[in-house]
């Protein structure tokens, strides 16, 4: 529609759009792989790549093509989970304390600052430690999920304070329409935009933190995703021995997603800023 | 005056509040675990071949609960945790059995904080400046190709960049040392050879640090200059002929630099974060090494300290932060 | 008719705006011709949206895209020099600006920069111009010149947000008055003030033609301020001037249908309560209707004035008027 081919103009929006719709190609890829991925010494091992194997073999016996396409894939759906997850938490807080205002909405602000100020990061640390020995994908999106809400929460509640002044609000309740219709249907075309750039957001600083914790040895290692294949390149000592497609293939993959999600994200919110807009009608 | 009430009460309150709730939250999650951590100090001993007698395996398992701050009732276990933290006690680590944890933590706090506040010093100033310019110069080409460096840049996670830098600098160029604060072997003292020492291991993590955080900074200040441009006061000044050098700093930089001080204290926890990883991936060793050793050896009682001195400092230094920002922001002392 | 100080020529300033391929052109200022004189008030009236401050920006020479300036020229009368705006360089027109003229904009409440005490402000203006000046000198410059004009020099120490509306618009006026300009354009002083406010206001641009003896160009829709305060009133409407002359003229034997319609509204012109403005609204400038652009609002509309801009007639030596109902030659019909 008119949108995407006004999104398209901005080189990022085009450039990030074809990176991730190659991204989810590949890690759909995954649904075709000959190996399976939890299994070792399929193929030869630490070998080069080559039309056989594209991107070469690791210490394991594994196929690191087939294998990234799992890793992808899997990063992703962790990233989705959480990030959708947190979302719908961070919708809820941000509609209530912008909406309804007064003391609960400082409560509820109070308590998004305190996710805000606290270190995350360490707490994430000692819950995964607690889940350790139990961690699905599902698990760690959930945990990863507990704590990306409330920056956004907050942008959110700005948004539903400014609307809540529009004239269109007074006309609504003067009206009588009741508050959970007037803020789904009327608020929701404003806010899906922004929730849609908070939710890419989010997904990227899940798919960090993941790779963060595969280091920390905090998630399965069994389960391929990015943080894990980086993980065993590492523990294997593949920088050392010279495996530079084994350490790469993830490094490369995971800096392509990061780039592709911040440009989506950023490209797809400075559409959204009615400043930047005016900035972009040129001279 | 209501300055006080105002603005200093709920902050502080905030405060106590935030540093209460967020220690609770560190005294409960090791005890969510359904894995009773004395039973498995005790496990892992027995897999390393020693054995005890009973009897004094029952005093032993007394002090290790003891240690581990699990003696009594919940109520009585909270009660005591608070008790010593005042004391500053937070026990006694595992990774490095029997030394207590505050002496761990204070060997490696100076290595920590020395990276952390030069290297926010340097990015929030350095960055702010450039994204300033940037910012009211957005039409320039050097501002857009400052734009696009920086938005490949910011993306990245402490982890991913950090090991890239590391890879570059250490393996394949080999300018830089792989790890650690100094070379081994070498003693503390404060001397130039030793300064130099530490400064050639401290560069990468820093440059790491520095490089991401301005590359924040930058991204952030041009979008606030670029709102502030169009304020009234600034074409007012325009208007009035006001010599372009002081329009740039007086009215443009001097008015985006206060959100941007809300700002740091808002993101002072993602920053602490990213430099304690950053600190894992070279070896550096500040309480980021501590970290890392404590998870590998499952040591709760390091996390838990390490977690509730983090919280702490950073809480604080974002109270410190708040307390400072009227003496920027006139409308805020005179209001 | 003697001594100008600024004259347009056919004048046509418009916004070229380029939303997502789609171009759209606004026709703020649309041929205009005007030649302010040594020594007067020259009045611009009309509703708003009809390009009045887009004509004060082009009169003062602050023309920044997406405005463009399309044709015509305007020209300053410098030390008995004409001098074409379009002709100097930026340095050259910062420099005019304040010395020869200066600029009182809407909205004084929101022009001043925040962070800065007002003298501080007026210490930035004086700086920026006049070279050699200490800040205390330039203090007492600041102080003398609210004390020549009766304000309270109290105000010097204050930051903006701590004053009144009224109070910083003085400050405005007093600042655009200090360094002696030959021109002071003033755009809406009186809106969004109570009239008791409005008065001193008033009788602060009096007071400063009257010390100064200077020429001020004054921009309101408030036809009692005019009456007030003006020597010569131009009546804008849709970018063009529809008809031009003293005030007493345009008072008592206006021509130009608009123009009975804007006098007919007083005291209170804008107000939604009152009745007596034009029916309809003012076209909008970017989708103008063929002829003259009043046609449609007018009771006595003629054919050609759906099809043909009426030229702009003099009726007499200092009246002009641009209407088909009036012909070259005839008095006028009178309505």
């Amino acid at each position: 529609m008119k949108t995407l081919k006004d999104l398209f103009r901005d080189y990022r929006f085009a450039i990030s759009f074809c990176i991730l719709v190659v991204l989810l190609i590949f890690a759909s890829l995954s649904f075709f792989s000959p190996y399976d991925p939890t299994f070792w010494g399929t193929v030869p091992r630490d070998l080069e790549p080559s039309w056989t194997y594209l991107l070469g073999t690791n210490s394991k016996g594994q196929d690191i093509f087939w294998q990234a396409t799992f890793a992808v894939r899997n990063s992703l759906i962790i990233a989705l989970i959480a990030a959708s997850l947190s979302r719908v938490v961070a919708v809820l807080v941000g509609m209530v304390a912008g909406y309804k205002g007064g003391f609960t909405g400082t409560v509820l602000m109070f308590i998004s600052d305190v996710f805000l100020v606290i270190p995350l990061f360490l707490v994430i640390v000692m819950l995964a430690m607690l889940v350790r020995e139990k961690m699905t994908l599902i698990t760690l999106g959930l945990l990863l999920a507990i704590f990306g809400w409330a920056w956004d929460a907050r942008i959110i509640r700005s948004q539903i304070l400014s609307l809540r002044e529009r004239e269109f609000t007074q006309t609504a309740v003067l009206s009588g329409t009741g508050t959970v219709p007037l803020v789904l249907k009327e608020y929701m075309p404003f806010t899906t935009p922004l929730v849609f750039s908070t939710l890419i957001n989010n997904m990227s600083w899940v798919i960090g933190l993941e790779i963060t914790l595969a280091y920390l040895g905090l998630v399965n290692l069994e389960i391929p995703t990015l943080g894990t294949m980086l993980q065993w390149a590492i523990s294997y000592q593949a920088v050392l021995l010279g495996y530079w497609w084994w350490i790469l293939t993830p490094i490369i993959l995971s800096i392509l997603l990061f780039v592709a999600l911040y440009w989506l994200s950023v490209s797809i919110s400075e559409y959204l800023d009615p400043r930047t807009r005016i900035q972009r009608v040129g001279a | 005056m209501t300055f006080i009430r105002g603005y200093l009460i709920p902050r502080l309150v905030q405060y106590i509040l935030v540093i209460f709730i967020g220690l609770t939250v560190v005294f409960i999650i090791p005890r969510l675990t359904p894995s009773d951590p004395v039973r498995r100090t005790i496990a892992q001993l027995r897999s390393m071949g020693s054995y005890l007698e009973p009897a004094t395996m029952n005093s032993f398992i007394e002090d290790l609960n003891e240690m581990y701050g699990l003696e009594g009732s919940m109520l009585e276990q909270y009660g005591a945790f608070w008790v010593r933290l005042f004391h500053g006690d937070f026990g006694v680590s595992f990774f490095q059995f029997p030394t207590p944890v505050n002496k761990l933590i204070k060997t490696a706090l100076p290595w920590t904080l020395s990276l952390l506040l030069l290297t926010t010093i340097i990015s929030w100033t350095v960055g702010n400046i450039i994204g300033g310019l940037a910012g009211y110069y957005s039409r320039s080409r050097w501002s857009r190709v400052l734009d696009t460096i920086t938005m490949v840049i910011r993306p990245l996670p402490y982890y991913i960049f950090s090991f890239g830098l590391l890879l570059l600098l250490a393996y394949v160029f080999e300018i830089f040392p792989v790890s650690g604060g100094t070379d081994i072997g070498r003693r503390i003292e404060f001397n130039l050879p030793f300064i130099l020492d530490v400064l050639k291991h401290a560069f990468l993590p820093a440059l790491s640090l520095v490089i991401l955080g301005t590359a924040a900074w930058f991204q952030t200040m041009k979008l606030v200059v670029q709102n502030v441009n169009a304020e009234n006061f600034v074409q007012y000044a325009k208007l009035g002929g006001v010599k372009q050098g002081r329009l740039v700093s007086r009215y443009v930089i001097r008015n985006a630099m206060l959100p941007q001080i809300t700002v740091l204290a808002l993101q002072l926890g993602q920053i602490f974060s990213g430099a304690l990883i950053t600190e894992i991936v070279f070896s550096y060793p500040g309480l980021g090494l501590l970290l890392y050793n404590a998870i590998l050896t499952g040591d709760y009682n390091l996390i838990m300290g390490i977690t509730a001195l983090s919280i702490v400092a950073i809480t604080t230094a974002i109270l410190i932060i708040d307390l400072l920002y009227p003496f920027f922001d006139p409308r805020i002392r005179y209001s | 008719m003697g001594n100008p100080v600024l004259r347009t020529e056919q004048l046509k300033a418009f916004y070229v705006l380029d939303i997502h391929g789609d171009q759209k052109i606004v026709k703020a200022v649309n041929e205009v011709n005007l030649e302010i004189q040594n020594n007067e008030v020259y009045g611009i009236a009309g509703e708003s949206g009809c390009g009045k401050t887009t004509l004060l920006k082009a009169l003062y020479g602050a023309i920044e895209p997406p405005l463009r300036l399309i044709g015509g020229k305007v020209s300053y009368f410098v030390d008995g020099e004409e001098l074409e705006i379009s002709s100097l360089n930026s340095e050259q027109k910062r420099q005019l600006r304040w010395e020869f003229v200066s600029y009182v904009p809407q909205g004084a409440m929101s022009v001043f920069n925040p962070v800065i005490k007002l003298k501080e402000t007026f210490w930035d203006f004086i700086d920026s111009h006049v070279a050699g000046k200490t800040r205390q000198e330039a203090f007492d410059i600041a102080t003398g010149q609210l004390r020549y004009l009766g304000l309270p020099i109290e105000l010097l120490d204050a930051y903006p947000h701590q004053l009144s509306g009224g109070r910083k618009q003085r400050i405005a006026i007093a600042l655009a008055a200090l360094l002696s300009p030959r021109i002071i354009i003033c755009d809406e002083p009186t809106t969004a003030l109570d009239v008791v406010v409005q008065r001193g206001v008033v009788q602060l641009l009096k007071e400063i033609q009257g010390k100064l003896k200077n020429s001020i160009i004054l921009v309101t829709h408030d036809m009692g301020v005019q009456a007030n305060v003006a020597d010569r009133i131009g009546i804008m409407y849709a970018g063009k001037i529809v008809e031009e002359a003293s005030t007493e003229t345009i008072f008592a034997s206006s021509l130009h249908p608009y123009t009975r319609y804007l006098i007919n509204s007083l005291p209170r012109f804008g107000d939604k309560a009152t009745r007596e403005s034009a029916p309809g609204n003012p076209p909008s400038l970017s989708d103008l209707p063929d002829g003259c652009p009043f046609h449609v609002r007018c009771p006595y509309a003629l054919d050609i004035c759906k099809s043909q801009m009426p030229p702009t007639i003099e009726v007499d030596s200092s009246h002009k008027v641009a209407c088909w109902l009036i012909q070259e030659g005839d008095d006028g019909k009178a309505s």
